[in-house]
Formats: structure tokens, C-alpha cells, sequence
């Protein structure tokens, strides 16, 4: 019994190192995707889920859209205030795409999420929502939905630069037990196959949205912490700083692509 | 959160058969998943779905739990005469969500 193991041992061992081979044979250094070749992932998907996309009375996404503009008129906190009562939602229009943005009073890059959870606890004095509640998903999604169509116009300036060059660091980083880093995958070899999937470019132009395997909506730090976790790395505590700088590489590489909120992808 | 997005022609012309298309949103949870503590998630299903056109039935589905989340039907009529279209889901508990549209006929 002992021999038969002992002569399968060396073949087994060969067949698991050619594999771990290539992945090493990557290149090291990652290029930017040009910007003519850009392109949202929904280009990606299959039509069936593009249909689900392109149809407002199908993209289970409009629900909390829906949900989102109820919350929008609803006055809540000790200052009974509702975000109609400060905004229109036509002036939310362009916000998303402008998002991550430097906030002054905490001196960092805030997403969409974080700037209604502040609005929530400056102004209307109510407890912020936590991370991909309804609540939360649903008037990020609301708000989102108002910039829908409009190009993402990032630009980086002085503040955001430190930030800006730790998401890209972060991007480009071999991380995790299986030592890839986002660029290997996203910038190098979109558009090929991996476990028989299209690997996306991987564009941050339709969140909050309907991921068909989450069956509900989720936030851009939802997907990343897949990811993270998919490299088998550690994942970051929802709001790290980590997810907002890579947000804010990711929007700014996303530069010039239309938001699509809510967004479905498979 | 319990909403449904229609969609049903407003017009049609005598005899044509048209497409209506219903959504519903609903967590369609299936009983056999477990929460992190390994406690058993209880089953919450929509389990009957019936659409009636003037008050007849048209259309009928049983769902299971194979059904994914946010359940969307589509199907097909016959436009017979002006009216309304009634649509009726039911979960395990019994609570029904009801939803209607008109339809034009001529």
C-alpha cells in the first residue's frame, strides 16, 4: 500500500505545481487600461443579464431606488428633518459621479455612503444607518440613480493625491495567499476567461447594485471585500480607509464612463 | 419593502396577445440556509401567484424555493376588453401583496 503512494507522490506533486508555475510567470508590472478602450462591464455581460439591466419595470434594482425616494422625503432625527427639507433630488444630479470627494472637516476622501451617514449625523442628529443596511443602500441608491447617464469626472487635486496614490498602490499590490494584485487580473487580462468568466475591467459605474449572486443590492466595499476575500486575503473593516482610497482610484480610472445605477451584474 | 413593478400595455387592439411583465420584491428565503451561529434560516417563500383579467384567471404559478429572490413572471394574454388586470401574491404565511393595471382596448 505504502509503495503505491510512494511512486503516485512525485506525479501528483507535478500536476499542482504546473499551475502555481504560471501565476507566477505573470508580469510583474501592470499597464493602464488606454482610454479608448475603456468600457463598462456591463459590455461584458451575457444579453439575458443586460436585459434585466435595461428594463426598469425588470431590474430588481429599482426597488430600492424606490424605497430610497420614500426615505429621501421621510423626517427622521432630533432635528426632524428630512433631506427634501435641505436638497432636491434634481440637485443630486452629477454628485455620484464626483464621489469619492475630499471632505475639509475629517481631511480625507469620503464616499457617497459616508457623506449621507454625516448629513445623517450633522443635520438631521439621527444615528448614522449601518454599512449595507436597506436603509442605507437605499438612499445611496436614490441619490446615485439622479447622476444616471452622466460621465464620472474625477479629478485628483493636492488633498486627494496621497490617498489617490495609496488606492493605486493598493490596486497594484500582490496581496493575499494566492499573491495576485487587482491590476494582474483587471488591467492585464480583462476581457480573457477565468474558471470559464469574463474577466471585467472591472469599472465602478453602476453602485450600489444588484449582484444576481447576492440576489439584493450592495455597495462597491461589498465587492471588494469578495475580492479580497477571493485572493484569500484579509479583508478591511467596512469604512476602512483602504476601501475609499481604492474607490477613489478605481472612479478616477472609471473617468469618462456613464453611471448606470442601479447597475445588475451577474 | 414589499413593492411590484408592472408592466402591461396601456392599449392593445381586439384579439392581440400581450406581453405582461410582473416583479416582485420578496427575499424568497428557502429554509435550508443556516445564519452564522448555525441557527436554521426559516423558509419565507412567495408560494402562489395568480393574475385576473376582469375577474377571471388568466394566468397561475406555484413558486419553490428554487426561485430566486425579487420573483420575476412573464407571460402572455389574449386582450379580450377594456379593464383591469389584477395580480395576487401569497406567501407561506398567507400576507398577500396586490397589485393592478388597466388595459385599453379597441
Amino acid at each position: 500500500m505504502s509503495v503505491v503512494l510512494e511512486n503516485l507522490r512525485p506525479r501528483t506533486f507535478g500536476v499542482l505545481l504546473l499551475p502555481a508555475l504560471s501565476l507566477i510567470a505573470l508580469p510583474a508590472s501592470s499597464t493602464e487600461i488606454p482610454t479608448a478602450q475603456k468600457q463598462s462591464d456591463y459590455e461584458s455581460m451575457s444579453p439575458q443579464t443586460r436585459a434585466i439591466q435595461d428594463d426598469d419595470n425588470v431590474n430588481p434594482g429599482m426597488f430600492w431606488v424606490l424605497d430610497g425616494e420614500e426615505r429621501w422625503g421621510r423626517k427622521d432625527g432630533s432635528s426632524n428633518l428630512s433631506c427634501a427639507d435641505c436638497h432636491t433630488s434634481e440637485s443630486m444630479r452629477g454628485v455620484a459621479a464626483r464621489y469619492p470627494s475630499f471632505e475639509v472637516e475629517s481631511q480625507r476622501p469620503i464616499d457617497l455612503q459616508e457623506r449621507i451617514n454625516i448629513c445623517r449625523s450633522r443635520r438631521q442628529n439621527a444615528t448614522p444607518f449601518r454599512y449595507e443596511s436597506k436603509e442605507l443602500l437605499a438612499l445611496s441608491a436614490f441619490v446615485a440613480y439622479q447622476s444616471r447617464g452622466l460621465p464620472i469626472q474625477i479629478t485628483i487635486d493636492e488633498r486627494l493625491n496621497p490617498f489617490f496614490d495609496a488606492g493605486r498602490a493598493l490596486f497594484e499590490a500582490r496581496q493575499g495567499q494566492l499573491n495576485v494584485s487587482c491590476a494582474q487580473c483587471h488591467d492585464d487580462n480583462w476581457g480573457k476567461r477565468m474558471a470559464g468568466n469574463i474577466i471585467p475591467q472591472t469599472q465602478p459605474t453602476g453602485y450600489p447594485l444588484y449582484r444576481l449572486e447576492w440576489q439584493e443590492l450592495g455597495s462597491l466595499q461589498r465587492r471588494l471585500r469578495n475580492c479580497l476575500f477571493g485572493m484569500r486575503a484579509e479583508t478591511y473593516p467596512y469604512g476602512a480607509i483602504e476601501y475609499i482610497e481604492l474607490e477613489l482610484y478605481m472612479a478616477w480610472r472609471a473617468n469618462g464612463l456613464k453611471i448606470e445605477t442601479p447597475a445588475v451584474r451577474p | 419593502m414589499a413593492r411590484a413593478l408592472i408592466n402591461v400595455p396601456r392599449k392593445a387592439r381586439r384579439g392581440e396577445i400581450v406581453e405582461i411583465k410582473t416583479l416582485v420584491s420578496h427575499p424568497m428565503e428557502t429554509g435550508y440556509r443556516r445564519d452564522n451561529i448555525g441557527n436554521p434560516i426559516p423558509r419565507d417563500i412567495i408560494s402562489r401567484f395568480v393574475c385576473m383579467y376582469n375577474g377571471t384567471e388568466v394566468f397561475r404559478a406555484d413558486l419553490f424555493p428554487a426561485v430566486a429572490a425579487n420573483p420575476f413572471l412573464s407571460f402572455f394574454t389574449v386582450a379580450t376588453e377594456s379593464g383591469t388586470l389584477e395580480f395576487q401574491w401569497t406567501d407561506d404565511q398567507d400576507n398577500t401583496q396586490t397589485a393592478s393595471a388597466s388595459i385599453e382596448v379597441e
